[in-house]
């Protein structure tokens, strides 16, 4: 690996690691899609930036954009406000409104510059390595890695000492209040960390792939563990693991760095959807099937109770009737009727009969009376 | 407006103006079901997930015309709201979440596909990129006869199923109830929107589309309680808009159509909202002002004889802002004073007001009333 190929990864890997700390709360608050917006509006903040300083990458840029989706956030809750619309209509409102402005200023009044839609867009990590940090004529490695760093350590600084506040007013925000907690801070105060982090990276990795690197990670945490603790930890380290699994991809089949990223993500999240130990879906599938096997031996036990006064050989108790009683397959009536004997719950009266053992009677008692 | 009639003759514009109003006609109609079943951000993720499904059907069938593109767009995009509903059912993940995931991971794919192209030795991607942000001078004929045929689906599967999916958007549960097949229409629904959508991604781009959709029936929302007025509203703000855009980006080549579209599409909404028949903040914020405001001659009546009852025989009447005081903080009693004065329920000395004989046994009666 080249020094220049060790910096791309270096700086993938902050970027994720930046990206997963506010979104992992995000996620929690239900704000995924205030993320989109907000990751679309900060374009119109470093257009605005840009027209008072023409200066890419200045300081007065990531202000501009910072605010910018302050004023985001207050334009969607000011819309859901007016109790006209709805919060999803007011995000697809507000959002392309502030992003069209942006676009329009950049076409009207700075085609010529170095900035359009396309950088902030799509970024490229690549390119972004190339902008170095040159302190008394030393370099320092890319100015991007430094402010990545520095913006992950912000968010992880943050995170940390607002650990509580942050808990406590995405759970519970009346407890929140009462506590002397103003939820519209904290709320404030992560929209701002989500601004600042979507600007610092989306020369990398442009601003729509930024969702991915806040949204992913965090949720395919949610589907591993209820423990916030370890729900945090995993979000940066399955962000950083992407971004690894990322790179090489790029590396591999020469493509754009963030879309491999954003792949791979892709990819680890539907794996873990699917296999998750408790919440994947094919845990969810088993579970289902199982509960529909335990209430169909139950229903069976009830059924031969409910007829068990009828006579040792009726039509109810014969093993053949299950399927035009209850409504099972042939195969579903063998196999429940299997397990219920397997169970000593049945017990077989000759090869077609079937009626209750005393532990079947008592069952189908306790389940009546429950 | 010799100049506006070159316009209309020219041909581009004619492409532009014609497809971009249609597309505005097509979103807005369909965009109410979205609105009204809260789906309005489903729009935007669909646009953004159809991003590699162009760029496959690109590298797949080698050929850029708009109904390859549109089929492949339209595959991801399904793809999409499928997982999108899979995960929002089976998981304790959130809608929001799921949508997140959906946009971004498809979006991100699309753009490693975009620049595995790039890298093609026949690269004659040209403009395939201008999906992203839309182009609407590259309108040509063709495409905008494909747009026509594809916006006559919708809008016929719409009129065809129009009863239907007015009982399964306003009422899911008595829909199924009723015996309808609630998945399917739902499934209907979502297909449709992914059609509309990438109708406007050529013109508008993936980014904006999703504002198409929704802002339309925002507006219309706003003016009617009525289903189907609401979709002709929606369909008329949405066409306008598009026209608008279409017009006002013909002034100059750098004016980009979709933003535009957008940027008109917001000011219309945000005249509804304001101005909106019934619901309107103006209208809101007038009733608010005058009901805090303007208090009522009897309510009036009544503070000032609970005052004189409280303080009887020991003043002869109270000063204005006492009586206010009484009637609660911020209201406005000069109005009701005078009215009580007209009516010889009322009298002023010195600044003092106190009731009169007849306004007395009033208030006496209205407290009565109150009692009872």
């Amino acid at each position: 690996m080249s020094s220049l190929e060790f910096e791309i990864l270096a700086t993938a890997m902050t970027v994720s690691a930046a990206c997963a700390i506010p979104g992992a709360y995000l996620v929690l608050r239900q704000m995924s899609m205030v993320a989109d917006a907000i990751s679309h509006t900060v374009l119109l903040g470093i257009v605005l930036a840009f027209l008072v300083v023409p200066l890419y990458g200045h300081p007065l840029m990531v202000f501009g954009a910072s605010v910018m989706g302050v004023v985001t956030v207050l334009g969607i809750d000011l819309l859901k406000r007016t109790g006209l619309v709805r919060e999803d209509a007011a995000i697809g409102i507000t959002f392309p409104a502030l992003f069209s402005l942006g676009v329009l200023l950049i076409s009207l009044l700075a085609r010529d510059a170095h900035l359009d839609e396309h950088t902030v867009f799509q970024g490229d990590l690549v390119y972004s390595v190339f902008q170095r940090l040159e302190l008394a004529g030393r370099g320092y490695g890319p100015m991007t890695l430094w402010k990545m760093a520095g913006i992950f350590l912000l968010n992880g600084a943050l995170a940390l000492r607002f650990h509580r506040e942050l808990k406590i007013a995405t759970f519970d925000p009346v407890l929140a209040a009462t506590l002397g907690i103003s939820p519209s801070l904290v709320h404030f105060g992560l929209v701002l960390m989500t601004s600042v982090t979507a600007v610092g990276a989306f020369d990398s990795v442009g601003s729509i792939l930024v969702i991915g690197f806040m949204v992913v990670p965090p949720v395919t945490a949610r589907l591993l563990t209820d423990s916030l603790a370890r729900y945090l930890g995993l979000s940066v380290l399955l962000g950083c693991v992407c971004s690894l699994g990322g790179f090489w991809i790029a590396k591999t089949v020469n493509g754009s760095v963030g879309g491999s990223i954003s792949l791979v993500m892709g990819a680890m999240f539907l794996a873990v959807l699917m296999a998750s130990p408790r919440r994947g879906l094919v845990a969810d599938w088993r579970r289902r099937r199982r509960q529909r096997v335990e209430f169909a031996v139950r229903m069976l036990v009830i059924h031969l109770f409910q007829h068990r006064t009828l006579g040792q050989r009726t039509e109810e108790n014969h093993a053949g009737h299950l399927e035009a009683h209850l409504g099972w397959s042939a195969e579903f009536s063998r196999r429940i009727t299997e397990l219920a004997e397997a169970r000593g719950l049945i017990r077989r009266v000759d090869t077609h009969w079937l009626g209750l053992t005393s532990i079947g009677e008592q069952q189908a008692e306790q389940a009546l009376a429950g | 407006m010799e100049t506006f009639l070159q316009f209309l003759n020219d041909y581009t514009l004619r492409n532009v103006l014609l497809g971009t109003a249609w597309i505005g006609v097509v979103a807005g109609s369909l965009g109410t079901f979205a609105f009204l079943r809260r789906q309005s951000l489903l729009g935007d993720v669909i646009s953004h997930a159809t991003l590699p499904g162009i760029v496959l059907a690109f590298l797949v069938w080698q050929r850029r015309e708009i109904g390859v593109l549109m089929a492949g767009a339209a595959g991801t995009g399904l793809l999409a709201t499928v997982l999108i509903q899979v995960v929002d059912a089976r998981t304790n993940i959130k809608r929001d979440g799921a949508m997140g995931v959906a946009l971004a991971v498809f979006f991100g794919v699309g753009v490693l596909l975009l620049s595995l192209i790039q890298n093609l030795p026949t690269a004659s991607q040209a403009g395939l990129d201008k999906f992203i942000f839309g182009q609407a001078a590259a309108l040509v004929q063709s495409d905008v006869t494909v747009l026509l045929a594809a916006g006559g689906v919708v809008l016929v599967a719409l009129l065809l199923l129009w009863r239907e999916l007015k009982i399964v958007t306003f009422d899911p549960d008595f829909a199924r109830a009723a015996g309808f097949r609630v998945t399917v229409l739902e499934g209907v629904i979502v297909t449709l929107i992914v059609v509309t959508t990438v109708m406007g991604l050529q013109t508008v781009g993936v980014i904006l589309m999703s504002a198409m959709l929704i802002a339309p029936a925002a507006a219309a929302r706003q003016w009617t309680d009525r289903l189907s007025i609401m979709v002709l509203v929606a369909a008329l703000v949405g066409g306008a808009s598009g026209a608008a855009g279409a017009v006002v980006s013909a002034f100059g080549p750098q004016i980009p159509t979709g933003p535009v579209v957008v940027l008109v599409l917001t000011a219309l909404v945000l005249v509804s909202l304001f101005l909106g028949r019934k619901r309107g903040l103006v209208w809101h914020w007038r009733r608010q002002r005058r009901s805090r405001k303007l208090a009522d001659p009897d309510t009036v009546l009544g503070a000032l004889g609970a005052l004189e009852s409280a303080h009887a025989g020991t003043v002869r009447g109270h000063p204005k802002a006492v009586v206010r005081m009484a009637v609660g903080q911020s209201a406005q009693i000069g109005q009701a004073l005078a009215a009580l004065r007209e009516a010889g329920l009322a009298d002023e000395h010195d600044g003092d007001w106190s009731l009169t004989e007849r306004g007395r046994s009033e208030a006496g009666r209205l407290a009565r009333d109150q009692r009872d």
